[in-house]
């Protein structure tokens, strides 16, 4: 028998021990895999290739004031920028507040979004039915179908920022990797209904040509406002989307300080059970080295009994971490989890959390098992 | 030869005296009737609770191991909790149940809102509105914008509410008291700001200088909302605001007092009646009520966070109480030769088992102790500013906590007291 075996063997002589802890540890595991994740989409993920490319320009102050209209034009002229639309919050309701009901709107210009946001796709006919028509909307799949719209259906949503109702048309149906319930329609449709706030826009999405070229242009379209009754900030797409992130309050130091309650629980969990279970055997200890067992092998033999458990464990947990992720995405209200997947770092790194724990748990219970004198430990009575 | 041994008949087993008759060689036995009627006596007694506390401090070591890892799991549903108690309580105490908040039609939130200068006179001349010293009637028109400031503990930057009033706005807000400097003056670029937004911003001490609108203004004094909704929120004076902000079209709302509370009833069903002025009115209460929904995120993590949790800890009691159990078998079954039923081994483990829970609850409980009274903010999603207000371990919070830890041990301790109760007594005695 080989001493891997041996360990493995060990660690199933208790089974509802070994059972019970692998669970616990199971359970910790798969929250830290879920907490582990989110903190990834948040503070790590870079997003799609595109997303990087994406600028998002703002009022200098704060999101709820305008820009002209005109600094799109000005935008466009700075080299290196592909591409410029208007994205205006409309922040409607649809039906009423409740969270399936709710999904952003924004006032766009349809004959270039999807220029912008090419990433996304539409098919080229219903593309030009959604340019062609000046209250049409386009919106993303998944909202279509929670909702039940087909092209040609007449939506309407309630404004509360602007005193107009939407009453637009569906003309296109989008395909995308986002998770973000978004509709489209046309700036004019505000323009025409409000002539007051006709040369505003919200901020300003704009492709750049290349990764390098990201940051020199957003300084460059901070700069060319500076000195304008409405200055700029310009931010990356993920920038942007931190800043919400950011209001929520401090959500790194939360996650963060719970990652590091459950690590330390699941560590006391493991190490009571191998305290436990060395203290168990202690004449077992004896006997192996009565045979001429060295107490390296000794020591390696029990902490490899703990790591079997707790790998076992995590293993159970990052799997369900997996599972509960893509089960939490496909539910009616969980768009919020379409953004967050498990990948195969974070599992590792998972994996590698419980394989830390049931190394340090068995540690220093083993040592002092494998220092005992040999005789003491076959007179210890369990 | 005689040996006292334990003869199952039916449901009771009893104590009877074996032993071998000289004549025919065959076993005797004989029940021990004093022996039997104090098991009888004792089967109808609890095993005594200094009896687990004992045990629990005999195991030290697993015992503490065990209490840490619900301390843990109880100090993060307690954090959550008090996260909650205290935003509920930023927005349960706010408003004042005589005035009226007055928005345009459809707005959800002052932010979104508009009510026309026009609209205001007409507001204002309402029946059934209190008057001031100098027989004013006590309305505010108010601008309300948010601007975004970076907070001190470089955790990034968030929206900050402003709002411009009239002096009149302090006179509909008598509970705000100034703690520092002086109120702003009208016409000038000076601010006065809450005392949570003093020390969690930059540049927004008294003397400071913040930057935004048309240019810096100057923090001239600092005020004390306590734990209401305008503790997140900087003040200034509204015609300064509303042509910095270029805002001079509208105000965002109208807020009035009304003379007594059937007044204002009528005063917010009038409002909203009115077909011609579009407005919705609210009980400033009811308003601020509303956004108590801004701690769903919260809610939502937390409750994930801390179920989850306490699985993990329930698994832990058990392993726990598993162990306690296989290492008095020989305990166990004494106790049940001594007539102890099996009812009340099982309540004993479990009450073991609670006890175990409880300590860890009451560890958690000091290990967030400190953090009781923090001041820390959130997003609120109906301002789109920063709500500031303070973790508290009301004593809601504290009973719930307590029970959640109960909830754990009892989930922990039934299986291994089960099992407890069922060992065979005789295999447990020869071990």
């Amino acid at each position: 028998m080989t001493l891997s075996r041996f360990a493995t063997k060990n660690a199933f002589r208790n089974r509802r021990r070994s059972f019970i802890t692998a669970i616990s540890i199971a359970f910790s595991l798969l929250l830290l895999t879920l907490l582990m994740s989110v903190y990834r989409g948040f503070y790590i993920d870079q997003g799609p290739p595109e997303s990087a490319l994406r600028l998002v320009t703002r009022h200098k102050v704060s999101l709820v004031f305008w820009l002209p209209s005109y600094y799109r034009e000005k935008v466009r002229t700075i080299p290196g920028v592909v591409r410029v639309s208007p994205w205006n919050w409309f922040g409607g309701i649809y039906k009423d507040t409740k969270p399936e009901n709710t999904f952003a709107q924004f006032g766009v210009d349809p004959s270039e979004i999807f220029d912008v946001i090419k990433e996304d796709r539409v098919p080229p006919d219903q593309l030009e039915a959604f340019k062609h028509d000046r209250a049409g909307a386009a919106v993303n799949r998944a909202l279509a179908e929670k909702h039940g719209w087909k092209v040609g259906d007449k939506v309407i949503v309630k404004g509360t920022i602007y005193p107009i109702n939407l009453e637009v048309t569906i003309r296109a149906i989008y395909d995308s990797d986002n998770a973000f319930d978004s509709m489209f329609f046309s700036t004019e449709y505000i323009d025409q209904a409000l002539p007051r706030v006709k040369g505003r826009t919200g901020t300003l999405y704009t492709l750049v040509d290349s990764p390098e070229h990201v940051t020199s242009i957003s300084k460059a379209i901070d700069e060319m406002f500076a000195n304008s009754p409405q200055p700029t900030k310009t931010e990356t797409e993920k920038g942007f989307t931190l800043s919400f992130v950011a209001q929520l309050g401090n959500v790194k130091l939360f996650i963060l300080s719970i990652c590091g309650a459950v690590v330390f629980a699941i560590l006391l969990v493991s190490a009571n059970t191998m305290a436990m279970t060395i203290r168990e055997r202690t004449r077992e200890v004896a006997v192996l080295k009565t045979l001429g067992f060295t107490r390296r092998t000794i020591l390696s033999l029990y902490i490899g009994e703990a790591m079997t458990i707790s790998v076992f464990g995590g293993l159970l947990g990052a799997t369900g971490a997996t599972l509960l992720m893509i089960i939490a995405s496909k539910m009616p209200n969980g768009t919020f989890f379409t953004g967050f997947k498990v990948n195969t770092p974070t599992y590792l790194v998972a994996l590698a959390v419980a394989a830390l724990v049931g190394f340090v748990s068995a540690f220093f219970p083993s040592y002092s098992a494998s220092q005992r004198n040999i005789v003491d430990g076959l007179r210890h009575i369990g | 030869m005689r040996i006292l041994a334990l003869a199952s008949e039916g449901p009771l087993t009893s104590v009877v005296k074996a032993s071998i008759d000289k004549r025919s060689g065959m076993a005797r036995l004989k029940p021990v009737p004093s022996l039997n009627r104090i098991r009888e006596n004792r089967s109808k007694m609890a095993i005594p609770i200094t009896y687990n506390v004992r045990n629990l401090r005999l195991r030290l070591g697993a015992t503490m191991m065990t209490a840490l890892g619900i301390a843990l799991t109880v100090a993060v549903a307690v954090f959550i909790m008090a996260l909650l108690a205290g935003l509920k309580k930023a927005f349960v105490s706010s408003g004042d149940p005589l005035n009226v908040l007055v928005l345009r039609k459809g707005s959800q939130a002052e932010l979104q809102s508009g009510v026309d200068r026009e609209s205001y006179q007409t507001i204002k001349y309402l029946p059934g509105i209190a008057k001031d010293k100098a027989g004013e009637p006590l309305a505010s028109g108010e601008v309300v914008v948010v601007i975004v400031i970076p907070r001190k503990d470089s955790s990034g930057e968030t929206n900050v509410t402003v709002r411009g009033m009239s002096p009149t706005g302090f006179e509909l807000r008598p509970a705000i008291k100034l703690a520092e400097g002086r109120w702003f003056n009208t016409g000038q670029r000076e601010i006065v700001v809450s005392k949570s937004v003093s020390s969690r911003f930059r540049n927004a001490a008294l003397g400071d200088e913040l930057f935004f609108g048309k240019g810096k203004c100057k923090v001239v004094g600092v005020f004390d909302a306590g734990e209401t909704a305008a503790s997140s929120e900087i003040w200034a004076d509204v015609n300064q605001m509303a042509s910095d902000f270029e805002r001079s079209a509208a105000f965002s709302s109208v807020l009035v007092h009304a003379t007594d509370s059937i007044a204002a009833q009528s005063l917010k069903n009038r409002m909203n009646d009115d077909q011609r002025l579009r407005l919705d009115a609210f009980m400033e209460p009811d308003y601020y009520g509303e956004q108590t929904k801004s701690g769903k995120p919260i809610q939502f993590v937390g409750t994930i966070v801390a179920f989850v949790m306490a699985i993990g800890s329930c698994f832990a009691a058990m392993n726990t109480m598993y162990a306690a159990v296989a290492y008095r078998s020989r305990e166990i079954a004494t106790l049940r030769i001594v007539g102890f039923s099996r009812p009340s081994i099982i309540t004993s483990f479990v009450i073991e088992s609670v006890l175990l829970a409880l300590l860890g609850a009451a560890l958690g409980l000091i290990l967030m102790l400190p953090f009781n009274g923090l001041t820390t903010g959130t997003a609120n999603s109906l301002t789109f500013s920063e709500t500031v207000f303070s973790v508290r371990i009301t004593f809601a919070v504290l009973v719930t906590a307590i029970g959640f830890a109960v909830a754990m041990g009892l989930f922990g301790g039934i299986a291994p007291a089960w099992h407890a109760s069922r060992g065979e007594i005789l295999a447990a005695l020869r071990d």
